[in-house]
């Protein structure tokens, strides 16, 4: 497999966890600006490739590379939030105490060092594009609420917003419908369709009708390694994965 | 005259302790009473050799001071007493009892007459006096009195004792003995350099001492072989030194070890760091001082049970401490870690004053039943008992709590509140109890811990205060992991703390350990022993 | 919306208030302590001055603090350390101002060093003869000490408790070094005896009400910039640190870095306070390194309202006016009532005094909002350091969390 042309490469990537292998041997590959969407049972060990990912675990052997040439394990978090990947969490974190305009000005895309945010001040432009992400996320009239006030679907929309505050190359979206109602759910599906015509994105979903809704390729994830890739009508009539995952 | 001195004095020591042989006392004063008629130093010596002829230490006493020049007799009636002259007075004591009898003006008395010949004569009798003690202790204390301070006058004394000696480990003492006076005597070189070898041999600290001084007055082939012996036994004594380094370490580390556990146990399982813990450890020693009271007013023979009294209420009183802070405050405050140190550090003020205004601010006197005091010699070194017993206790108390921990079925309740509380609950587990009971037993342990402290430290109001920094630098560095974290942890500073000590002082050497676990802990944030998995990263 | 701007401002007039009272004391309290004559209604005492001069430097001491904790979530249980360093800086160049008027007379060696036989000054004391070089050391030295300490602790990501140890261990480790006389600080004993600052008298009174006006200043001056800090971009990030630090750092913030800038400044205005309090008490010991003063400091803060910038302050003042009043009048009861303190703030007094009455407020809006018609129903804004409160009240049960 060649690098060049990918957004995101995993090969042969191992971890284990006091002797319990998370991910096995796991190799991935995602090209720059698709969309992917991965499945897989409870502990198949999807969000601990996000972990690798975004260098929060370093893998005990295997590539990570991201855009075709930088390796991603000699990195730590920030650099690589820095670089381009963002990442929603699977138990969304927003900056409770904020509210939902501070959370997202300090996700926007900028120098993250000390002094330039001491002596910050909000520009023309800054405001502008917190204004489009609340449109976008449809948060517009809580834009004073604290973030702590918020809904879970809220919090899990704010949390998105974020995502795109930082304009990453690549997404990292975990679970971004759980606790939301049909409605909902099909408004994410929307939003995360129209953000991947600009952006490369993996979204980790149990929810299938979301996933048809996404309508792009998926990977099933089982016991840290890749079980069954394709288009989910593909995907879901493999025998394996209805084993272990659908169930009949 | 020191080594006559000290023979003397060792005499004595086992002449009333009644040694056999006990001769005939009429006949003894008869002897003595000649020294009044003496015409000669030959007449004297003969007296003195048949003093020693009776073998019976008590004569010790007035040899010595005959030695000494302290023996006179009374002109009116010619009886012989030992004299202590002072201003133109003399105080006059009985030759063999050794009570003061009287006194009288030094015009009164003549006094017998020694000259350096018969000096000579009452050492050697005097060695052969104690090397000829029917008791194998007396003759080789004798011949360690010897070695620390030879004389070559009583090489004779020796050759005689050695041929008799069938003990072979007071004989090899006498050898010895009898080498350090051969290196003092002026026989010819090979002698001296096998005097060496025995000395060397021996290699303890008197026999350095020895070495070395002899180095500095001889030259040659025996000033290189004196350097050598002494040089092996230098690297000996290092070994042994850092064994006993070693040794304080583990003692040290055993105390550790009892103030940390407890702490240990509540903070793996529950998060919580009590910073009155140390005031659990002072609460167990005051309930030892208050035991011991009540023991030495009312029951005096049971005092060497006292202890074994104190433990159990030590860790009823503490533990009921404890219970009562969990139930009262500490559970109110569960998930704000930092909340809780701030509240028990509160209780811990309250705790320390209210033992100040009870028993008062200074020091309370905590006796040492017979068996934790005094100690013993282990080769080069020196162990005291209630430092060995201290050790021999915290690790019973770590194998107790090992126990619990990994074989009772509240150790794996507490285990499994450890690893995933939430899941804890829901399997019927009744994680308030777990925890109640886990901060009870914590402070227990401190209770009992502060009984054993009682009997190396001060017994004060502050006792606390100054082993919680130390704890708490055990679980940092130990991780809470599992039990065995604190136990390496402990170990691993008392003996670090031990060995910079000697090269930078008890305070740098403190310092010097708090910065490296501050460094240490760059490395490894959780600890030795780090608890793994998810909730770490929460 | 328009809540919200009321807040923002209620909040910020809050902060003004308080510098200007600052100023007012700075300037009043010399003047009815001189130009009054004693007999008058108004004259302020000398005692009292000082006194009160004392709890200022106290204040200063509590407010950095609260820029760690209460911002930062650090809970630092060795700022008594910076406040003393800061001291000890202060306390040298004083020394040196004693000159040859020790009792051993010595134009260069403090009485100390005579005392001990030493020949001559050691480098460390070099330079500290001259008043701008101990006010550089004075925030030089607690600075680096929290730059190179932080550097390493956040660096490696001790966080919680492990480093509020870590920081009462730092703490612990310096008195044990400063009690040592060939430490050359003086040992025991400290530094005592002052004579002058500045060329004045430091017994005089016009000297000390000299310094009771710097710190008045000091403290408003930190007011002001700890107010400027929580304000800026890099004061939300502050607050977005101290509730989810993780989150930050996906996002590309480094929180070490986040924290080590306020562990410095927090450091830097506790020196300041030290070098303003040794010359109103005229000793400086290592006992200011005590662990329990360091913490007897989070308890001002705790009680005043952490996360609020007044808090800390009224919470200084408020305990330590208690203490001065205990140890006049009850003196064994007072770490019974300090005990207490600790216990009953922690449990019934969680956001302390100036919180409290926050919350009280808000609620008391809130409801007052709710009864108008709907029209004015925007949501009701809570102060940022409400939300925390909200969020553990929500929470459910409290509940053990196993040591990390
Ligand atoms: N830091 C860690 N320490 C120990 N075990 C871990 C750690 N991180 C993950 N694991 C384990 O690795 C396995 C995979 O976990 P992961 O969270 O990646 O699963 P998942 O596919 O995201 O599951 P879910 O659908 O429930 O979110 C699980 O068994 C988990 O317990
Ligand atoms: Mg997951």
């Amino acid at each position: 497999m060649s690098k060049s042309g990918t957004i995101l490469y995993l090969d042969g990537v191992s971890v284990s966890f006091d002797g319990f292998r998370a991910i096995n041997n796991l190799s991935l590959v995602l090209d720059r600006g698709e969309m992917r969407a991965i499945i897989g049972p409870n502990g198949a060990g999807k969000t601990t490739m996000m972990d690798i990912v975004t260098g929060k675990t370093k893998p005990d052997s295997g590539e990570v590379y991201f855009n075709g040439e930088i390796d991603l394990t000699r990195h730590d978090e920030a650099d690589i939030a820095m670089m381009g990947i963002g990442r929603k969490f699977q138990k969304p974190t927003v900056f409770e105490s904020h509210t939902v305009e501070d959370n997202l000005m300090l996700s926007l895309k900028g120098p993250r060092s000390i002094f330039p945010a001491l002596f910050h001040r909000k520009t023309a432009d800054e405001v502008r594009r917190i204004d489009d992400i609340l449109g976008i996320i449809r948060l517009g009239d809580k834009r004073h609420m604290l973030g702590a006030n918020l809904s879970h679907g809220q919090k899990q929309w704010l949390e998105i917003g974020m995502l795109l505050a930082q304009d990453p190359k690549l997404l990292l979206v975990d679970e971004p419908v759980a606790g939301m109602t049909d409605a909902e759910t099909e408004e994410t599906a929307r939003l995360l369709k129209d953000i991947a015509k600009t952006h490369s994105v993996i979204v980790v979903e149990h929810d299938m009708h979301f996933v048809r809704e996404l309508g792009v390729k998926v990977t099933c994830l089982h016991e840290g390694s890749v079980l069954s890739e394709g288009t989910l009508d593909f995907v879901s009539a493999d025998d394996r994965v209805v084993e272990v995952y659908l169930g009949r | 005259m020191t080594f006559l001195r000290a023979i003397g004095l060792l005499l004595l020591l086992f002449a009333t302790s009644g040694a056999s042989a006990q001769s005939n006392e009429t006949a003894l004063r008869e002897t003595i009473a000649d020294l009044s008629s003496v015409k000669n130093f030959r007449e004297t010596e003969e007296i003195v050799r048949s003093l020693g002829a009776t073998g019976d230490p008590v004569v010790g006493r007035v040899l010595n001071a005959l030695s000494d020049g302290n023996v006179s007799f009374r002109k009116s009636d010619n009886v012989v007493f030992i004299v202590s002259e002072r201003a133109g007075r003399a105080k006059l004591f009985d030759p063999i009892s050794g009570d003061e009898v009287g006194e009288a003006t030094t015009t009164e008395l003549t006094k017998v007459k020694v000259n350096n010949g018969l000096r000579r004569s009452i050492r050697e009798v005097f060695a052969t006096l104690t090397l000829g003690s029917p008791n194998p202790a007396v003759r080789q204390q004798a011949a360690d009195t010897m070695f620390i301070s030879p004389d070559p006058a009583a090489i004779e004394g020796l050759d005689a004792a050695i041929a008799k000696e069938d003990v072979a480990s007071v004989k090899q003492r006498m050898v010895q003995a009898r080498a350090a006076a051969v290196l003092a005597s002026d026989l010819p070189e090979a002698d001296k350099l096998a005097a060496i070898e025995v000395i060397g041999a021996r290699g303890d600290r008197s026999a350095l001492s020895l070495l070395v001084s002899y180095q500095g007055r001889s030259e040659g082939a025996l000033r290189e072989a004196a350097a050598s012996a002494a040089s092996g036994i230098e690297s000996t004594i290092a070994v042994w030194n850092a064994a006993q380094n070693v040794w304080y370490g583990i003692s040290l580390g055993s105390v550790l070890l009892l103030a940390a556990i407890g702490l240990a146990i509540t903070f793996g399982v529950m998060g919580v760091i009590n910073m009155a813990h140390g005031e659990m450890v002072m609460i167990g020693a005051y309930t030892t001082f208050v035991v011991q009271n009540i023991i030495r007013t009312s029951y005096p023979g049971l005092f060497d049970y006292s202890l074994a009294i104190a433990l159990p209420l030590a860790f009823l009183v503490a533990g009921f401490v404890g219970l009562v802070m969990e139930r009262g405050l500490i559970r109110f405050l569960y998930g704000r870690p930092l909340e809780t140190l701030l509240a028990t550090w509160g209780v811990s003020l309250v705790l320390q004053q209210l033992v100040r205004t009870m028993f008062g601010p200074t020091n309370r006197e905590v006796g040492n039943p017979s068996w934790m005091s005094g100690s013993f010699q282990l080769g080069e070194m020196a162990i005291t008992w209630n430092r060995l017993w201290i050790v021999v206790f915290s690790l019973a108390v770590f194998a107790l709590l090992l126990y619990i921990f990994n074989r009772t079925a509240w150790g794996l309740q507490m285990r499994a509140v450890t690893a995933n509380r939430r899941m804890a609950a829901s399997m019927g587990i009744r994680t308030p109890w777990v925890d109640a009971f886990t901060f009870a037993l914590g402070s227990g342990i401190a209770g009992i811990a502060g009984v054993a402290l009682s009997q190396v430290d001060n017994v004060s109001p502050d006792l606390g205060q100054g082993y919680i920094i130390d704890s708490f630098m055990v679980v940092v560095f130990g991780g809470v992991g599992n039990l065995w974290g604190t136990l390496v942890g402990a170990m691993s500073l008392g003996i670090l703390n031990k060995f910079l000590e000697p090269y930078a002082g008890a305070v740098l050497g403190k310092i010097l350990v708090l910065v490296l676990i501050i460094l240490f802990i760059q490395k490894r944030p959780r600890g030795l022993f780090a608890l793994k998995g998810r909730a770490v990263e929460a | 919306m328009i809540t919200r701007r009321f807040f923002a401002n209620g909040a910020d007039r809050r902060i003004f208030i308080t510098i200007g009272l600052l100023l007012g004391v700075a300037v009043l309290v010399p003047i009815l302590n001189i130009a009054l004559p004693p007999d008058s209604a108004f004259h302020v005492p000398s005692y009292m001055v000082a006194l009160v001069g004392k709890y200022l430097c106290f204040a200063l001491l509590a407010l950095a603090l609260d820029l760690v904790w209460g911002y930062c979530g650090i809970l630092s249980l060795g700022h008594g350390a910076f406040f003393a360093l800061g001291g000890y800086a202060m306390g040298m160049y004083l020394m040196r101002q004693i000159g040859d008027r020790g009792v051993y007379g010595n134009p260069i060696l403090p009485d100390f060093m005579v005392f001990l036989n030493w020949k001559e000054l050691p480098w460390f004391w070099y330079g500290f003869d001259q008043f701008w070089f101990a006010v550089i050391m004075v925030m030089l030295v607690p600075g680096l000490l929290a730059f190179i300490f932080g550097w390493f602790a956040f660096r490696s990501r001790v966080t919680g408790v492990y480093l509020s140890i870590i920081t009462q261990a730092m703490t612990y480790a310096l008195l044990l070094a400063f009690f040592r006389n060939d430490m050359g600080f003086g040992g025991n004993n400290g530094l005592t005896d002052f004579k002058d600052i500045l060329g004045f008298n430091v017994q005089a009174n016009t000297t000390r009400s000299a310094i009771f006006a710097a710190s008045a200043v000091a403290l408003a001056l930190g007011v002001f910039i700890t107010w400027a800090i929580i304000n800026s971009k890099y004061g939300k990030l502050l607050i977005a640190v101290r509730d989810a630090e993780s989150r930050t750092r996906f996002i590309g913030w480094r929180p070490e870095n986040v924290k080590l800038f306020a562990f410095t400044v927090s450091a830097v205005m506790a020196g300041i306070a030290g070098a303003l309090y040794v010359p109103q008490v005229g000793i400086i010991n290592p006992g200011e390194f005590a662990p329990a003063n360091s913490i007897e400091v989070v308890i001002w803060t705790a009680v005043g309202g952490r996360g609020t910038i007044v808090g800390p302050i009224v919470g200084a003042l408020l305990v330590n006016a208690g203490k001065s009043w205990f140890t006049g009048v009850l003196p064994e009861y007072w770490l019974f009532a300090l005990g207490g303190l600790f216990i009953a703030t922690t449990l019934f007094l969680p956001r302390g005094v100036i919180g409290m009455w926050d919350h009280w407020m808000a609620t008391y809006r809130e409801r007052k909002a709710a009864a108008l018609p709907p029209s004015a129903g925007t949501p009701a804004a809570t102060t940022p350091q409400q939300r925390e409160w909200q969020a553990s009240a929500t929470g459910g049960a409290p509940e053990p969390q196993p040591a990390e």
